[in-house]
Order: C-alpha cells, then structure tokens, then sequence
C-alpha cells in the first residue's frame, strides 16, 4: 500500500477518545477478601478495563475505567465498591 | 460461564459510560475472523476518532440502506479469493428502519451473513427520537407525550423470511448471546439476532442498572428470548416466565425508566395487554415449528 494512502486507514488502539478514565465520578475499588473470583465484572465491563491474572488477581485499568458502575451493580459478593473521585 | 476474556473492542473508546453496544460487541469477540460491517449509528461514533480505531478487526462503515448489500457483496468477494471471514453488519434499529428492504433482500437471497440489530428502542445516536422498534408509550423526543404507535417485531419480521437462523437475544443475559452466536458460527446461510441493549442515556436510567434493566425486561416478560434455526425454541432464561404468575410484575421493569415517567394506570394495563399478545405470539410460533 503506497504511504500516502496508509495514512487514511484508522489503525487499532486503546484510547481512541483519550484517557476516558478521566470521565469518572465514582471510582469501583475492588475488596480482595470479599471477592469469590466469579468474574462476573470483567465479563459484563463494558469497557473491557478489568483483568484478572494468575486466576487470581483482579485488576482495573484506572487510565480508561469510565466508572459507569456495572462491576460494582452486578457483584454477587458487593466485592466492588464506588468511591466518589477526589481532586 | 465461558464468555470471552477479550473484547474486539478496546479500552478507551467513545462509548457512553454502561453502553449496552460495547457489551453486546464483547460477546460478538467469540466469533472468529470477523469483519464489521457498521451503519451509522452509536457505533460509528463508537469506533473511534480518526486516526485512531478502538476496534480491533477490520471495520467499514457505510450509508444506512446499503449496509446489508455491501455485506453481501463482502461475503460473496471473500468467498471467492477464498479467505475465511464472518461478515457481520453490527447495525441498531435505526439503520434496520431505514435500511430494512437490503435486509429483506439480503434474506430473501439467502446471503451467507450475519446481521446483529442492537435494538435500543430509538434513535439515540441522533438525540432519541422514536423508531419502529421503540417501546409503548415510551417518551422519545419526537414522541414526548409516549410513542401512541405500534411496536415493530423485528426478530418476528426475519423469522417470516424463514431465513437458516433467527434469535433474540439480551445484553443482561450474555451468556446466553454468546451461546446463540456459538450456534451461528456452525451454520451457513442468513443469520439474525435482534438484541436488546437499554441505552442509559436514552432511556433515562443510571449507567450502572444496564445489565439490571436488561434482565428486569426478560423477567417481567417485556422481553422474550427465543431462538429459531428450523425448530423454534424459548430461550433458558425466558422459560420459566411462559408462566405468567413467574413474572415480575411489569411495573417493576417500568418504573426504572424515565422514558416511562407519568405513565397511567391505563397505559400500563394497555401495555401488559401488548405483552400478552406478543407472548401468544411466541408460544404458537414454538408450538408451529416444533
């Protein structure tokens, strides 16, 4: 493909609107003791900002969370808490 | 639970806080080789701002009322270079109004493609105003006083083409979506499924009752999940409300909407009557295509 026309084609990546995390107002923390790993919140995030590693540890990226507060609606455990954003 | 971990849609993407689209287009990442094709809608804005795409596979965005014809044109051309791709037009129900006669066609024609209507009941993407496929009485802003007209039954429409395959299906019940598109991917032909996706913005609830309202809809009834693809079958999570006391009280699934605000008992009672109709509806339909 000549360059000229590269330049036309969209290429994939996060963060197309930006660092969307900066749309939120409540933040979910999630509680480890709490939680039972059903994993529920990383399938229902819209966002697809939470990652779970070693089946074990459930992390959500802070950068893009928008904080609509599904994770924290439809965990069986009330394992995610919306804390209201700081300054 | 065996959703996917990955979504064909990525982090930082212009989609309203609990968009119903981003968990419907999670659950679509289960097919293989897909290419998207878009109409405009929410998801054309969804993808992403110039040079930078939050898609993940290949997208093409067309006008309104050619985006089944162009998938079929794709399908066919991959077809004969011989490379392996799913087409699917990812449309709301706004291009489904519009561009209904190339979906029509396309079935008619028996195209080897996939078409998902992300139904959010309006045309939210251009400031709500009511579509074919908006709910009774449900204020809009070309219908402030509650839509007076008709609902359209899309998924009820497609199963009349008698196409290969026909679902309904909900962004509360993504299992249950990605099952169905399991099944989609081991038949060729003309496939269809009509999801529901509550808009928070246009509906007029809090971002995190997506899911929430999503399910309230299949349990009060409002919302029948059901599958046809020559045997026509209800859906797991709407078999126990064919039982009519089963059902969560369709007030319930009401009163968490603005778009239903000063609702009479009157329009209530005129829409369960709806509900009811739509049910007899769906259990002859299972008792004909046994």
């Amino acid at each position: 493909m000549s360059s000229w026309l590269e330049h036309l084609i969209a290429k994939s990546s996060e963060g197309s609107a930006g660092k969307t995390g900066l749309w939120r107002t409540f933040k979910p923390v999630h509680n480890v003791e709490k939680c039972n790993r059903c994993l529920l919140c990383l399938y229902y995030c819209p966002e697809n900002v939470i990652k779970v590693y070693h089946h074990r540890f459930i992390i959500i990226n802070y950068e893009y969370c928008k904080g609509c507060g599904i994770c924290a609606e439809i965990c069986p455990q009330d394992a995610i808490e919306m804390v209201e954003e700081e300054e | 639970m065996s959703l996917p971990m990955e979504s064909i849609l990525l982090p930082g993407n212009p989609a309203c806080q609990g968009c119903p689209h981003a968990l419907g287009l999670r659950a679509l990442s289960v097919l293989e080789n897909v290419v998207l094709v878009v109409p405009a809608g929410c998801t054309t804005i969804i993808s992403g701002v110039h040079p930078k795409a939050s898609f993940s596979v290949p997208v093409l965005h067309v006008p309104f009322a050619s985006a089944v014809a162009v998938a079929s044109g794709l399908a066919a051309a991959y077809k004969q270079e011989g490379v392996e791709a799913n087409v699917v037009v990812w449309m709301g129900d706004g291009a489904a109004d519009i561009g209904f006669a190339t979906i029509s066609g396309a079935a008619v024609r028996n195209e080897d493609i996939i078409v998902v209507v992300s139904d959010n009941e309006a045309y939210m993407n251009t400031g709500i105003q009511s579509s074919g496929t908006t709910f009774w009485k449900a204020k809009t802003t070309t219908s402030p006083g509650g839509k007076s007209e008709e609902k359209k039954d899309l998924a009820g429409i497609m199963l009349m083409h008698r196409i290969p395959y026909v679902a309904t299906a909900s962004v509360g019940y993504l299992q249950d979506f990605v099952n169905k598109l399991r099944r989609v991917s081991e038949i060729r032909g003309f496939r269809f499924i009509h999801l529901h996706s509550p808009c928070p913005p246009g509906w007029r609830f809090d971002s995190s009752k997506t899911v929430e309202i999503a399910r309230l809809a299949v349990k009060s009834g409002a919302w029948i999940l059901w599958e046809y693809d020559g045997r026509f079958r209800i859906s797991s999570p709407s078999k126990p409300y064919k039982d009519e006391t089963k059902r969560v009280p369709l007030e319930e699934y009401i009163k968490t909407q603005g778009r239903f605000r000063g609702l009479s008992g009157e329009d209530i009672e005129e829409i369960k009557k709806k509900v009811e109709e739509q049910w007899k509806f769906v259990l002859t339909m299972e008792k004909t295509f046994k």
